[in-house]
């Protein structure tokens, strides 16, 4: 039997500490909602499980001076949801992050978890790309900062080094006319993995949209930030002809496979589907975010 | 429509075992643990189809904490002969086989070798360390391509039975079976209308929240203990019996709580290990499957082709029906195909029929009962085609059904004549429902489907206790799944005239009370019911007697009445009446203890008929099937405890619906299983479904006292058409093969977009 | 290696146990504990069976390792009637017959009363997706759910404690 050890680090040093003596056979415990479930399969076999959630940057939210915010890695997909001004701002990054699982999965999963497990269904994944976020990762050279999309780097694999942690992910400050939102494809209504999963990020000014950002999961081995996409919608006023535009964008950006989850045909036409549905709704929080620009 | 009045019949009364269930007490398959228990873990084939040319077990056994390692050779031979097992039947020969390979692997999840050790994590390490060479060989999944010539052959001795003359050459088709009545092809002669269509449906699991789990002892004078979660102790005994060649009554079976079964555990595969292991190792042994486990290597329910082929008459008179339908038995021969086919056409009475199907095995896990086995499969190639036949036809699909009715009188295809039957009534009911009535939601479509199941009878032994306090414990050994203990005390209080809270109804070992066949077949209600009614009838025929003595007359002079013994006429004298508690008090001086028996087969067992009504959304975009409102209607003979009866409809179309919609066994290339997990296997959550809406009709069975008709395996019937038909009519694409899953509707949708768009 | 020594509450009451790291909770719950109440349907967060509270916290506690539970407090179903007297929710389920066979029952009443801790007025479907994490398989969940809204409107009556 090999002996496993756990170690619940009270500071990043030792976190990383304990990262570097277990020689690559390390595994960092936020939730431990994919973690024990791939330990329980076999397909996985840490040496020492570092739980970091003693650690109070990686457990808390912070609104920053600039208006962004810092979610800590390890903050539960349920507090995030509590979080009034972070929903506020950024609802479809807090929604994706409250569709990772059931409401028991919601008490221990994180956003930093979902991130770091590299899946290119991963729900909050998208909406952070489409978000702009920045991820904040810890190691033995200190800090470095990489924007979500260039995280992931294949399916279970990112761009960690060894001893390497992830703290937090910082979301930039909110344009006045911005809203977002994200949108996934499941079989059923809750408790799957998306087949699709599109997140969009949009700001308006007077109804033209002027930036825009898209993400989209579950259509190749990591999930994609889209700019045809975006490009299509930025300068439009958001009419059918540029929502054609981008939800082709989307679907030529698929490189799916046929899996028991959904078709290469059912995938690439859902990620148009979405990329549409999605704007639509990121559209109306954008407008219904301008002080008195209701329509 | 029973016109009786009953005092407790009928309502709804807390369960005995509700106190227990709602705090965490009540002990489940994987609760019971002994001092010294090892635990059991097993080795199984990666591989779908394998000769299994050695297995070394050398360093596994050495292993530090292991106990035990049993492969085939530690369980005997058995002869090739069939016994009942629920409602299937099962080959000996088979059963050993699939418990525990012997020649080849037939599934990828056959057991090989099975460990006991000292902790999980030995045991977990111990199975690794078993070396199995396997030579693999070709492998068939599918049921159409495992019919075909050069398919690959699982079983070199299977010869198709039924055909004539007996074919030489060796088949995956185990067997061919023919229902006929009339002249089919005089019929379709006859016909103005006719429509035929072939379906496919993919096997789906059972999926009880519970996985299977067992505790074995063997002690060293030979005598046998096992706790299981299963829906029939007493065929866990009895296979424990034939399969380890120990004396019967050697072996007593507890069963557990249940933790759902639906047919599922009606068959072995832990307990005959744990035995085994048990002798071995002079230990108590503990097993318990993973999930992955449960679907890899127990149930499921069959996949199988339909071909359905209706002629009517103009004015919706069906005149000929002629179906086809080859069934997946797994591994071993052994499919529903029998209840299939006399279910396809149970429900209408139809002059011309003939249905043929096809027993068929092929590399998949040996199916199990699944709630109605067999009959949901052919259900929805019928209820599909005849939802077509309405639609061709103009014709108000209950109006169709209700013109070609079964009732009373009615002969089958299958041979039986109907006695009373309450299809006709169960149509009314559906036409007078609020849902059927309620206008359709913009947005939203009608479908509607109906569903035959036969219900059992058989074995049941029961006995009542009565108390020196008077209050009575009524004994039996059905596994109560789903409320049943309630509705034998309702029964038993009923049949005394006490109050239920005087009655308990407990479930007894394999040793304590009589043979009991399984918890299925919706026969506990009915048959072991009866059982306790009789049991209770018993008690109270001595009751009488003991009245009779303390008043000094003949028992014929006593009657039994609001629970209280009473002269039966002023001839026999004037005596106040003896109530339950007072004869139970002088019980010592009048002769004894006062308890009653009963031992049955019982007959007569009323077959039940289900319309489910659904009203679904379906998003062009994506596929996706939104259920609005879903109403199941169903004569149930009478409703003993009607909240049980209601969850029994709710259940069971809430099954139905996931085999609709969602559910699949999805096999690799490679033919293993990909969605061995709840995540991928997709039984219904809560937020997919409506408030399931029941209607109740009564048409008691008159060959049960209080015409009880088993309830419980009806409701899965329906709702695979149920659902298609309401999706044909919302898009206008029939979908003719299951799951109706997002994906699949999309591509049907997309496909038949620029017919649509012609019309 | 050495087991952990862990020190936790479980149900108000300190508990101490010995787990190795990869123990789950339940594992401990169901073992040394002996609280089998908690129920294990999947293994893998899937089915909602071995629902526990931590710190108030709805979790599925096979997706949790014992040696976390330092320090924290855990409710499990064993906690949930008062002495001799069941919590509302046991006795409308019992009342409503929204068990069968009672296996996911522990699991359902757990998250149950984790929502109305929260929420009394929740509308029928935020109970259906609150717990769309608890599989059930006998019911088709009609009763479960008109047993949770009708505890909620007591509760809001002030019928229900």
């Amino acid at each position: 039997m090999s002996d496993i050890r756990y170690v619940a680090a009270e500071s990043l040093d030792e976190a990383v500490k304990a990262m570097l003596a277990a020689g690559g056979q390390g595994k960092i415990l936020a939730g431990g909602t994919d973690l024990l479930v791939q330990m329980r399969s076999g397909a996985q076999n840490p040496g020492t499980i570092v739980d970091v959630k003693k650690i109070d940057e990686v457990m808390q939210i912070v609104e920053l001076p600039d208006g962004g915010f810092r979610i800590g890695a390890a903050v539960s997909g349920a507090v995030i949801g509590e979080h009034r001004k972070l929903a506020a701002a950024w609802p479809g990054v807090v929604e994706a992050v409250n569709l990772i699982g059931s409401k028991q999965v919601q008490g221990r999963a994180s956003a930093g978890g979902n991130l770091c497990n590299s899946s290119p269904a991963a729900d909050s994944v998208p909406a952070l790309v489409a978000a702009g976020a920045k991820v904040v990762i810890q190691g033995p050279n200190g800090r470095r900062e990489v924007p979500v999309e260039a995280f992931p780097t294949g399916p279970g694999r990112n761009c960690l080094a060894p001893g390497e942690l992830v703290v937090s992910l910082t979301l930039p400050p909110r344009p006045p006319g911005s809203g977002d939102a994200y949108l996934r494809l499941i079989p059923r209504t809750e408790m799957d993995i998306a087949v699709v999963g599109v997140g969009v990020s949009l700001t308006l000014k007077d109804g033209v949209c002027t930036a825009a950002r898209v993400g989209l999961g579950a259509v190749a081995p990591t999930v994609l930030l889209v700019e045809d996409a975006a490009k299509a919608l930025i300068g439009s006023k958001l009419d059918d002809a540029a929502l054609e535009k981008a939800a082709a964008a989307c679907s030529a950006a698929c490189k799916p496979i046929n899996d028991k989850r959904g078709t290469i045909a059912y995938r690439t036409k859902i990620a148009g589907v979405l990329l549409k549905r999605a704007t639509a709704i990121a559209a109306r929080r954008a407008t219904s975010n301008v002080p008195g620009g209701m329509h | 429509m029973t016109g009786q009045v009953y005092k407790w019949i009928g309502t709804r009364p807390n369960r005995p075992d509700g106190a227990d269930k709602v705090t965490g007490r009540a002990r489940f398959g994987a609760d019971f643990n002994m001092p010294g228990q090892l635990v059991g873990r097993v080795l199984r084939s990666p591989h779908p189809h394998a000769r299994i040319v050695s297995i070394d077990i050398g360093a596994a056994a050495a292993l530090p904490g292991v106990k035990a390692v049993v492969t085939a050779a530690d369980f005997p031979e058995q002869e090739n002969i069939v016994v009942p097992a629920g409602e299937m039947q099962v080959n000996l020969r088979d059963v050993t086989r699939n418990i525990m390979a012997r020649e080849k692997v037939l599934y990828e999840g056959h057991p090989v070798a099975a460990v006991a050790a000292t902790t999980d994590a030995v045991a977990k390490q111990a199975v690794a360390l078993i070396k199995v060479v396997y030579e693999e060989l070709p492998h068939v999944i599918d049921v159409a391509a495992a019919m075909q010539d050069g398919a690959p052959i699982l079983h070199d001795h299977i010869r198709t039975e039924g055909v004539q003359p007996a074919p030489t050459k060796a088949s995956n088709i185990a067997k061919r079976v023919e229902n006929l009545k009339g002249d089919v092809a005089r019929g379709f002669a006859e016909a103005e209308v006719i429509i035929e269509r072939s379906y496919t449906t993919q096997p789906v699991h059972q999926a009880y929240i519970e996985p299977h789990a067992c505790l074995a002892s063997a002690a060293e004078d030979g005598q046998v203990q096992v706790w299981t979660t299963t829906q029939g102790h007493f065929q866990v005994r009895g296979f424990c019996s034939r399969l380890l060649n120990i004396e019967t009554s050697q072996i007593r079976v507890t069963p557990s709580e249940i933790g759902g079964g639906f047919g599922g555990k009606t068959v072995v595969y832990l307990e005959p290990v744990a035995v085994r292991l048990s002798q071995k190792t002079g230990k108590p042994v503990k097993m318990v499957m993973t999930r992955e486990e449960v679907f890899r290597a127990s149930g499921p329910a069959p996949g199988g082709t339909v071909k359905v082929k209706l002629g009517a008459k103009r004015d919706g008179r069906i005149v000929a029906a002629d179906i086809t339908i080859a069934l997946q038995a797994g591994a071993f021969p052994g499919s529903p195909i029998g209840p299939a086919c006399w279910c396809s056409m149970a429900c209408y009475d139809v002059d011309n029929i003939r249905v043929v199907g096809f027993d068929v095995v092929s590399n998949r896990p040996k199916v199990a009962a699944y709630r109605a086995p067999g009959a949901p499969i052919s259900a929805f190639g019928v209820e599909s085609t005849i939802d077509m036949l309405a639609q061709e036809l103009g014709m108000d699909p209950i109006e169709l059904r209700l013109k070609n009715a079964a009732q009373k009188g009615t002969k089958t295809h299958y041979g039986p004549t109907f006695d009373r039957i309450g299809f006709i009534e169960t149509l009314e009911a559906a036409r007078n429902s609020a849902h059927w009535k309620s206008p359709v939601k913009p947005g939203y479509a009608r479908g509607l489907a109906a569903g035959f199941w036969f219900n059992v009878g058989a074995d049941s032994s029961a006995a009542a206790h009565v108390a020196e306090d008077g209050t009575v414990t009524v004994i039996s050994g059905n596994p109560d799944i789903g409320g049943s203990r309630a509705s034998l005390a309702l029964m038993a209080a009923e049949e005394l005239g006490v109050d239920y809270d005087k009655v308990r109804a407990i479930i007894a070992d394999t040793s304590s009370v009589g043979f009991n066949f399984v918890t299925g077949g919706s026969r506990v209600t009915f048959a072991t019911g009866l059982a306790v009614v009789n049991a209770t009838k018993d008690a109270i025929r001595e009751l009488k007697v003991r009245a009779a003595k303390i008043w000094g007359v003949d028992p014929e002079g006593v009657v039994w009445e609001g629970g209280q013994a009473r002269p039966a006429g002023h001839n026999v004298g004037e005596f106040e009446p003896l109530s339950l508690a007072e004869i139970a008090a002088q019980a010592g001086k009048t002769g004894g203890p006062i308890n009653g028996h009963a031992q049955l087969n019982a007959q007569g067992a009323g077959p039940g008929f289900g319309v489910h009504i659904a009203d679904v959304k379906v998003d062009p975009d994506t596929g996706g099937v939104t259920i609005g409102r879903y109403t199941a209607v169903q004569d149930v003979g009478t409703a003993i405890h009607p909240g049980y009866v209601e969850g029994q409809l709710q259940g069971g179309a809430v099954q139905g619906i996931g085999w609709a919609l969602n559910e699949e066994y999805i096999y690799n290339a490679r033919g293993r299983l990909d969605n061995p997990g709840f995540l991928d296997y997709r039984i219904p959550v809560a937020s997919d479904l409506p408030m399931i809406e029941t209607v109740l009709v009564e048409v008691p069975n008159p060959h049960h006292p209080y015409g009880v008709r088993g309830v419980g395996e009806v409701p899965i019937v329906p709702p695979l058409a149920t659902i298609a038909n309401a999706v044909a009519r919302a898009t206008g694409v029939r979908m003719t093969d299951l799951p109706i899953s997002p994906p699949r509707l999309s591509a049907a949708l997309d496909a038949a977009m620029p017919r649509l768009a012609a019309e | 290696m050495a087991k952990f020594h862990v020190t936790t509450t479980v149900n108000g009451e300190e508990v101490e146990f010995l787990c190795d790291a990869q123990d789950s909770m339940l594992d401990v719950l169901r073992g040394p504990l002996g609280l089998t109440g908690s129920k294990e349907g999947c293994g893998s967060g899937d089915c909602g069976a071995c629902s526990i509270t931590v710190d108030g916290r709805l979790v599925c506690s096979c997706l949790m390792l014992a040696a976390e539970a330092q320090g924290h407090s855990i409710g499990t179903i064993e906690g949930m009637a008062q002495g001799d007297r069941l919590h509302p929710l046991q006795e409308k389920f019992i009342e409503l017959a929204a068990l069968q066979c009672g296996i996911c029952t522990p699991g359902f009443l757990v998250a149950a009363k984790a929502l109305l801790d929260r929420n009394t007025n929740p509308t029928e479907t935020e109970v259906r997706y609150w717990l769309a994490g608890n599989l059930c398989r006998c019911t088709g969940y009609d009763k479960i759910i008109r047993a949770v809204m009708d505890v909620a409107a007591d509760m809001r009556k002030g019928v229900a404690a």
